[in-house]
């Protein structure tokens, strides 16, 4: 089997996993591109059946609308349920502080959101599109990572995986956070898109924008959430995203990529990392992803 | 292009994380940010160091703050040729259980040996796992090479050493190559410090070693994960039975027996990704149905009429023992086979393995973390399954507490 084939079998392999040992699963739905991917492998794994888990989208609020557009489209074609939870809401109900600063994230509060929805849905488990390559805490855990009550990862209590046997048995109250494409890399997800024509929303490809240029050489989109004051540098580019997060804190690369193929050729040749490109809040702390981790996060 | 999948092997200090730093490093698998990071943790850590690679693999808090590798990391390159996830699994005895899971599902091990230090207890404890889990190929690299001026006696020796010491082990194929992870001499590029060595570099038998199909080889094995039942109008008798192909190879009009309901069938019809196809082979996520209306469910198995697995409620098998907690008689099991499961208990425990010289100790009533131990066990239900070193698919199987919900254990059968 070709590489790619052998990671799509991995991946279905495990999506039918959560569907045989699990009551109420979902699938975490960002509407970027590796959960669209994620999407993709759902309909191989499970058609002509149903999906046997719903999408769950956490809207930060602070979502691209063409992100926004294009999960609506791809929820009402392929006919699954699609839920939103919004961490407005959650500010608003348990009086949290929305983020500070130049460009304010809301990647802290949306654990908030997620925990809630678990609890509402009473999900079993979540799978969600994280991939071990992105991080090095990502690149310790497990493919079914186990959480308390609190959402929390205990990197020191991970069970033992072995082989291809997954064991999702856990108590009530407790979840279990599944990712399937654990293995894949950012150039192996756009190999797989180019292979099996998957269709993104339109910010990941090459596009005028205005944006900040900050001191630090990372280009801000500029939007309702960020006010822009005289010393910044604003400026129009050429520009595309490599992830589609937060849109006050996920930065966008220039680019000439309007296609696919321009976009695998494009990282074959840069030599920075997805998050290192794009990612103001991983940069804070050595340990910033371990620790939001053990808080609740994906 | 081709998937391999590997990992590292070898005691605290070794070199591992170093080398798999190296390896990434010197083929331009690093980019650049995650580099400066890396330097700036270098310098902070020990201001004469460039940069320490180690780091790259070393990903949690107490990882870093104690300079040992404590879970597996799973690291990934690519070539033109093929693509690489690599197991930095810990070197630590107390975290044997983490090595084995990094382990567990790969294509060959990487040992290293430290030139000084020659052969460890590490090294036979990793030998012997290598060896209970079939790892099809062991790649053991003398590292540390530039601390013994490169010589090529001290290689030799290590290497009559260990060809002594694993003689009877069976492992399938093993391989030696002399590397400086700290210099990166024969990891990617050739050096002249060893010009008595002409074999090929780590990076080069990465490249060139053979990667095994043995899934494709053995008897034809499915099991069922999921029943896919549309109940729509349009699809309203749709019964699929959703999983992968363990191995083999499967046809449409092949008689087939069900386990455990012990019954026998035809393949009607093979489904992949909605379309209709003749035959499908090891390791493809498929959708099967039967021609007769049998009463199956998530782990049944489907077998070849004419390549019949072990049947059995009795099932010797060697385990690891994976939990804090000690096992005891009595204690309340699960089996998991893939996506089988049945209630089981550990009738006897037959003798411990001292996994320094792989014999066996006498019956013993308790097996502590890490011990290696053969046992015999009885399951609630009858268990298809293969001795492990026929088909590493159908004979392996985990352990879980049916209180604590724990994987307390791996074993494989036979
Ligand atoms: N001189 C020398 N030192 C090495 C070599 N490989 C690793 N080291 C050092 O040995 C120590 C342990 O290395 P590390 O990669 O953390 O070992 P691990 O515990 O096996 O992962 C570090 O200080 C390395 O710099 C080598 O080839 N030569
Ligand atoms: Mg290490």
């Amino acid at each position: 089997m070709d590489y790619l084939d052998q990671l799509e079998a991995e991946a279905i392999y495990i999506l039918r996993e959560v569907a045989g040992q699990f009551e109420r699963p979902a699938l975490l739905f960002s509407g970027g591109k590796d959960s669209i991917c994620l999407i993709h492998l759902a309909l191989k794994a499970f058609r002509p059946g149903k999906f046997p888990f719903p999408l769950v989208h956490i809207d930060t609020g602070h979502n691209f609308q063409e992100a926004l557009d294009f999960r609506d489209v791809l929820a009402e074609k392929i006919g699954e349920k699609l839920i939103v939870r919004k961490v407005e809401d959650t500010i608003r109900e348990r009086k949290l502080v929305d983020g500070k600063g130049k460009f304010p994230s809301r990647n802290g509060l949306q654990t908030y959101t997620l925990l809630d929805t678990i609890e509402e849905f009473e999900f079993d488990a979540c799978i969600g599109g994280a991939r071990r390559d992105e991080e090095k805490a990502r690149a310790k855990e497990r493919i079914f990572s186990v959480r308390d009550e609190f959402g929390q990862w205990d990197p020191k209590k991970q069970r033992p995986e072995l082989w291809n046997i997954y064991n999702g048995k856990i108590d009530k109250g407790e979840n279990v956070r599944v990712f399937p494409i654990s293995n894949w890399t950012e150039l192996d997800v756009w190999n797989y898109i180019k292979r099996e024509n998957i269709e993104l929303p339109t910010i990941y490809f090459t596009h005028e924008r205005e944006c900040i240029l900050t001191p630090q050489g990372q280009l801000m989109n500029t939007n309702e959430f960020v006010e822009i004051e005289p010393e910044d540098n604003v400026v129009i580019r050429n520009v595309r995203y490599r992830t589609v997060g937060d849109m006050t804190c996920t930065a966008a690369v220039e680019s000439t990529a309007y296609t696919v193929d321009d976009i695998i050729k494009e990282l074959k040749e840069t030599k920075i990392s997805e998050r290192g490109a794009t990612r103001m809040d991983d940069t804070l702390s050595e340990a910033a992803m371990e620790d939001r981790k053990k808080g609740g996060y994906f | 292009m081709e998937l391999l999948r590997f990992f590292t092997a070898g005691n605290v200090d070794d070199g591992k994380s170093t080398l798999i730093g190296r390896l990434l490093y010197d083929s331009n698998s690093i980019s650049t940010d995650i580099i400066d990071t890396l330097t700036k943790q270098s310098k902070a850590k020990a201001e004469d160091v460039d940069i320490d690679l180690a780091l790259l693999t070393d990903g949690l808090r107490a990882e870093r703050e104690q300079g040992i590798t404590i879970d597996v990391a799973y690291k990934y390159f690519v070539t033109d040729k093929r693509k690489y996830i690599i197991a930095d699994t810990p070197g630590h005895a107390q975290y044997t259980r983490n090595m084995f899971t990094g382990a567990s599902n790969t294509d060959l091990a990487i040992i290293l040996i430290d030139a000084r230090n020659g052969i460890t207890d590490q090294t036979k404890r990793h030998s012997i796992i290598s060896s209970i889990l079939g790892i099809p190929h062991v790649l053991i690299c003398v590292n540390k090479m530039d601390l013994k001026n490169y010589d090529q006696a001290v290689f030799e020796s290590i290497k009559k050493d260990y060809l002594a010491f694993a003689q009877p082990l069976g492992l399938k194929k093993i391989s030696f190559i002399p590397v400086s992870a700290l210099t990166g001499e024969n990891v990617v590029n050739k050096s002249s410090n060893f010009l008595w060595y002409n074999g090929e570099t780590l990076f080069d038998f990465l490249e060139n070693v053979e990667i095994p199909q043995e899934e494709a080889n053995n008897e034809t094995r499915f099991q069922v994960q999921y029943v896919i039942r549309p109940q729509t109008q349009e699809l309203h008798d749709y019964r699929g039975y959703a999983g992968a192909l363990l191995s083999g190879t499967i046809r449409k009009g092949d008689q087939v027996r069900v386990f455990p309901i012990d019954a026998l069938t035809t393949i009607e019809k093979i489904e992949k990704f909605e379309n209709e196809v003749q035959e499908a082979a090891a390791g493809e996520p498929i959708i099967l149905h039967l021609s007769d209306d049998l009463d199956i469910s998530r782990g049944s198995t489907f077998v070849l009429e004419n390549q019949l697995p072990e049947v059995s409620n009795e099932i010797d098998a060697t385990i690891c023992w994976m939990d804090n907690k000690p096992f005891q008689k009595g204690q309340k099991l699960l089996l998991q086979q893939n996506s089988f499961r049945a209630k089981v208990a550990i009738k006897s425990i037959e003798g411990k393995i001292d996994i320094h010289t792989l014999e066996s100790t006498e019956e013993v009533s308790e097996i502590h973390l890490n011990e290696f131990c053969k046992v015999n066990i009885k399951t609630a239900e009858l268990v298809s399954y293969d001795p492990y070193t026929k088909n590493r698919k159908t004979g392996a199987f985990i352990l879980i507490n049916e209180n604590t919900n724990n994987t307390v254990a791996a074993g494989v059968i036979g």
